[in-house]
């Protein structure tokens, strides 16, 4: 076992646990968030300003009963919040957060933050993304129940429409990047423009982000295009008949994918781990920082926005977005065969 | 070594999992392993120093189109089918759909038992560097196979331009 190896395993556990921590960390906030917006407190009795909370809410969850319909396909029905929560995980192998780091001298060579440094990483991404719609459709299926059912439904419909949108998006940021590796986007995206304008793409691509960010929140099926679960209409959709951790694995996935969201987001538009001020070996804290910013736009859009109706969304998306992202896509080609980019 | 270990792994999921596709009562399970057996094949894409191609395997196969399966499945809500029928009537006697998938099924049969025992086939590397690279894949696709690429589109555009016509009703104009 070289030096190396071992902080690479080091790295993995790590991340792991950081998502995972940061799920309980984003239901806090998203409380605490939502309280303030509406002028209320929130939780602040367990721990500091509530913040033992998410871990209480845990320890209940697992103390509750597991139940099953009895109509329902017990090996589905068991295997959709597992697809559901390793897909949230596994999108987040391929996203780097920080350049190479030798962690204090105490390994020989840098270490690379990032799991895997995939040269096809982009694609990668989207891939798990569009392999996670399974864990929905099935769990809605698999319940048996109507509401389950008519949220699974709506959940497979809504994210094919949106992933081209969010293909689009991506597909013009590659073009701009000219590779498929997020570690090289981040790279190319050092520096600044006449030393005041950092050289991220967001301002290349500015119809490019709004287009991620609209077509990633429908991706993680948050409000205002949460349909999957509308509560005035379906109960809680695909999860109506999950309890105890089954359902608490839906719930992870959820934010976990809102953080692997954001944190692509920050790589692809945000300039990842560049920033002024900090050593390179430092970058991860701009890269913390930014994709903090993104999750609390996130949980302000949730508390300000209602939800859409479900044929808005339909042909919002079909009409509007899908449109404006193949317009964004031709014009970015064009500019970038023009300028020779 | 592991490489061989990890193909035969890959392999065994891929033709386990296809077998099981048709040995399935239930059809969502049909379209569940058939999605097991495309994760199985594009990874024997990367074994193959192929990763571009296993990703699209997976976006195209496993995320879109199978998706669309299921969803089909689902809204038609097909039920387990009816085996009783069958199972009590000789094969020689069955419908006749039956009798031409058996004649398929003999002749693939046939077909690969003697392709692989056939002596003398090309084995070990190929010549020639493996088509990695994206820029390699779309440069060979919009100059040497631009036309059978473009041809492809325009029957997808045909396909889908029927399915629009048939699934208007009329006199719903909008």
């Amino acid at each position: 076992m070289t030096p190396l190896l071992v902080a690479q395993i080091g790295l993995i556990l790590v991340i792991f646990h950081a998502l995972v921590l940061a799920a309980a960390g984003m239901v806090w906030v998203e409380r605490r968030l939502a309280a303030a917006l509406q002028q209320r407190l929130g939780p602040t009795r367990v721990g500091w300003q509530g913040l033992l909370q998410p871990f209480a809410d845990v320890i209940k969850l697992m103390f509750k009963e597991e139940l099953r319909p009895r109509a329902a396909d017990a090996f589905l029905f068991a295997l959709a919040p597992v697809i559901s929560a390793s897909c949230a995980f596994a999108a987040f192998a391929v996203v780097p957060f920080g350049g190479d780091t030798t962690l204090f001298g105490l390994i020989p060579e840098g270490l690379r933050l990032q799991v895997a440094d995939v040269n096809v990483a982009i694609l990668v991404v989207f891939a798990i993304a569009s392999m996670s719609v399974y864990g929905i459709v099935l769990a809605g299926w698999s319940s048996n129940s109507k509401y389950s059912l008519l949220g699974g439904l709506r959940s497979s419909a809504q994210m094919i429409s949106y992933e081209l949108s969010y293909g689009m998006a991506l597909a013009s940021v590659l073009l701009v990047g000219n590779s498929l590796s997020l570690t090289d986007i981040v790279n190319r995206q050092a520096g600044a423009w006449l030393g005041v304008l950092p050289r991220w793409y967001i301002f290349l691509q500015p119809l490019g982000f709004l287009i991620y960010l609209t077509a990633g929140v429908a991706e993680t099926n948050r409000a205002p295009f949460d349909f999957p679960e509308a509560e005035q209409e379906l109960v809680a959709g695909y999860h109506t008949e999950y309890s105890s951790m089954s359902f608490a694995m839906f719930f992870l996935a959820e934010y976990v994918n809102m953080v692997t969201v954001s944190a692509v987001a920050t790589d692809l538009f945000l300039g990842g781990w560049h920033g002024p001020l900090l050593p390179e070996s430092l970058g991860w804290i701009w890269f913390l920082l930014k994709v903090g910013a993104l999750l609390f736009f996130y949980v302000w859009m949730r508390w300000t926005l209602p939800r859409y109706r479900y044929d808005q969304l339909m042909r919002f998306g079909w009409k509007v977005l899908l449109p404006l992202s193949v317009v964004n896509l031709l014009v970015t080609a064009a500019g970038v065969l023009y300028f020779g980019m | 070594m592991s490489d061989v270990l990890l193909f035969y792994l890959l392999g065994a999921v891929a033709v386990v999992a296809s077998l099981l596709v048709i040995g399935q009562r239930n059809p969502i399970y049909s379209v569940l392993l058939l999605i097991a057996s495309f994760g199985a094949l594009s990874g024997l894409y990367v074994m193959l120093d192929a990763p571009f191609a296993a990703v699209i395997q997976i976006i195209v196969y496993a995320g879109a189109i199978m998706v669309l399966f299921l969803f089909v499945v689902m809204l038609l809500n097909a039920p387990h089918e009816d085996t009783e029928f069958d199972e009590r009537v000789h094969p020689l006697m069955r419908p006749g759909p039956m009798r031409f998938g058996a004649a398929l099924a003999v002749a693939l049969i046939v077909e690969l038992v003697w392709a692989l025992t056939k002596r003398g086939g090309e084995s070990g590397q190929f010549p020639g560097g493996a088509v990695s690279s994206v820029g390699a894949i779309g440069r060979s696709l919009f100059t040497q196979y631009a036309f059978p690429f473009e041809v492809t589109s325009i029957l997808i555009l045909v396909a889908m331009v029927g399915a629009v016509v048939l699934a208007r009703r009329e006199g719903q104009e909008r």
